[in-house]
């Protein structure tokens, strides 16, 4: 891989040692994926930051470097969710050992200057790259919405090596940094109009057909962002999509067809009530909701707040959010009315990657269909996937 | 003695024993970090130890979070001296430079047989190089 001399001076040492250790992390990255040399980028989003996942291993690397002092990112940074809400962790049940390792990790990635704003919608909280700009994001829900919803060019990093990127202010140029990889591999085309969890059912189903492909897709109506959100986050759960098209509405679309569609995919009504059905695991009524997957845009919140006005829940329920809005939630009032109703705003975290089987809870409701791949297999819990009306259970 | 050129992953110089298997590892849930020994039941290589020896696999798989496991290893002392891979793949690629091992790959399918029956070698990951001494 060819390096600036600049690079060149980075790789062997002569900024320090963390920055060499960076360096030689994108240069592997660089020499696996055969990319022809780096790229400079503007953004980076970091996962790997639930102690849930990444254990006293994670970490004892972030507390290492970030006693570096050289350990500083050079671009607009964000965090994934970490593992609690990092204010209401007791309120909401969380072990005080748990709690304390995951702040650890969350002050080791803030000494980076890594900003802990701890979403996996970084895009609604001003973590947002222009079309055409390279950039390292690692969260599989984001990268697909950056490269197919904002046009900007990012692979799925993981988490260490975007940390790397973030440090060096680059990324290998190879994959999706390139426009030719950026084209789509086949259609699918609807039979039928889309609206709440058809989306997320849509994704999950896609998916698993395409594996890392770049499906094209012909809708029966317009979608709003908050749908686009949820059928990217499914598609990068149940396959590893990283980028898709939607005609008319995506910013790449029109360069993004083949010239010979090779493979077509109809999806109807059937097809879609039927991935529904087997994303749940039984008919029993949730004793925890959780929404927010991924994280509820302030629009998300209100809507659940007007159907919660005045009204009191016999179920528990979590709304996942980001602290950003949070803060718009408070001033605007939506999280006095869901409390009220026994629900509760919850930030910084999410029912995939924090700890609630530890937590009493037996079978969570979500009306996201990543949530519902994941939470069987990462919480041990039964899950039922549905439109969070149909979920709770009012009073 | 017999060189062999490779590919550099991670820098560094180590020389010891090989463990060998012709079967990818997952070092997420696949290796203790606290004993260094392989505890996937399905692995020919179970129960044995790959501390402070040379691992010579195809490659890698399974969670991204393996390269934190790997870092753990080499705090615990318990991590293999250095990686000897066919493909490298980004996630003992990654782990490996994060922990200071010494990694290198594309070597040849026929070197991989002289390697596994090697008992002295040392990885070169500054210079490219796989060295076997004979005694």
């Amino acid at each position: 891989m060819h390096l600036t001399r600049e690079e060149e001076k980075m790789y062997q040492g002569e900024y320090g040692e963390t920055i060499k250790k960076s360096m030689e992390i994108l240069v592997a990255l660089g020499d696996i994926y055969k990319a022809e040399k780096l790229v400079n980028i503007t953004s980076a989003q970091v996962s790997g930051v639930s102690y849930k996942t990444i254990g006293d291993a994670g970490l004892e690397y972030l507390e290492d470097l970030a006693r570096d002092p050289q350990a500083q990112t050079r671009v607009a940074s964000t965090l994934n969710p970490a593992g609690v809400d990092l204010e209401k962790w007791e309120e909401l049940g969380f072990s005080r050992e748990f709690t304390t390792h995951q702040q650890r990790i969350v002050e080791a990635y803030g000494n980076m200057d890594v900003m802990t704003t701890c979403t996996c919608t970084p895009y609604l909280i001003g973590n947002v790259p222009l079309k055409g700009s390279h950039i390292a994001w690692s969260e599989s829900s984001a990268v697909a919405y950056a490269n197919s919803i904002l046009g900007a060019m990012t692979n799925r990093e993981g988490g260490p090596g975007a940390l790397a990127a973030a440090i060096c202010g680059k990324t290998a140029c190879y994959g999706y940094h390139l426009p030719e990889n950026r084209k789509s591999d086949l259609v699918v085309e609807l039979e039928c109009e889309l609206q709440g969890t058809d989306y997320g059912a849509l994704g999950y189903l896609v998916g698993q057909i395409v594996k890392e492909g770049k499906p094209y897709f012909k809708l029966k109506n317009r979608p709003l962002n908050d749908n686009l959100k949820g059928l990217g986050a499914a598609l990068a759960s149940s396959g590893a999509v990283a980028l898709y098209h939607i005609e008319r509405i995506t910013p790449e679309y029109k360069d993004a067809l083949p010239a010979e569609a090779k493979d077509i995919i109809f999806v109807d009504r059937n097809k879609l009530d039927g991935v529904k059905e087997k994303l749940s695991t039984t008919t029993k009524k949730p004793d925890l909701v959780c929404l927010g997957c991924p994280h509820a845009s302030l629009e998300e919140i209100r809507n659940v707040a007007e159907t919660l006005q005045g009204k009191k829940l016999k179920n528990d329920l979590w709304l996942c959010t980001s602290i950003n809005m949070k803060t718009a939630a408070d001033r605007m009032g939506y999280t006095k009315i869901i409390e009220q109703s026994g629900g509760r705003l919850v930030f910084d975290t999410c029912m995939v990657v924090a700890p609630i089987e530890e937590l009493n809870y037996q079978v969570i409701g979500v009306d996201s269909a990543k949530a519902a791949n994941y939470v069987p297999s990462m919480c041990g819990l039964e899950v039922v996937f549905d439109e969070f009306e149909n979920l709770i259970d009012l009073e | 003695m017999q060189v062999f050129k490779c590919r550099v992953i991670s820098r560094g110089k180590a020389r010891g024993k090989i463990i060998h298997s012709s079967q990818p590892l997952s070092f997420l849930g696949g290796v203790d970090p606290d004993t260094g020994k392989i505890m996937d039941i399905n692995h020919p290589l179970q129960g044995e130890s790959i501390k402070n020896k040379i691992l010579l696999i195809p490659g890698g798989k399974g969670s991204t979070v393996g390269s934190y496991v790997i870092f753990q290893m080499y705090k615990n002392n318990t991590a293999p001296l250095a990686i000897i891979c066919l493909e490298a793949e980004p996630i003992i690629a990654t782990g490996a430079i994060m922990a200071g091992i010494p990694m290198v790959d594309h070597i040849r399918p026929e070197v991989m047989d002289i390697l596994a029956q090697a008992l002295d070698v040392e990885v070169d990951g500054d210079n490219g190089e796989i060295k076997v001494f004979n005694h």
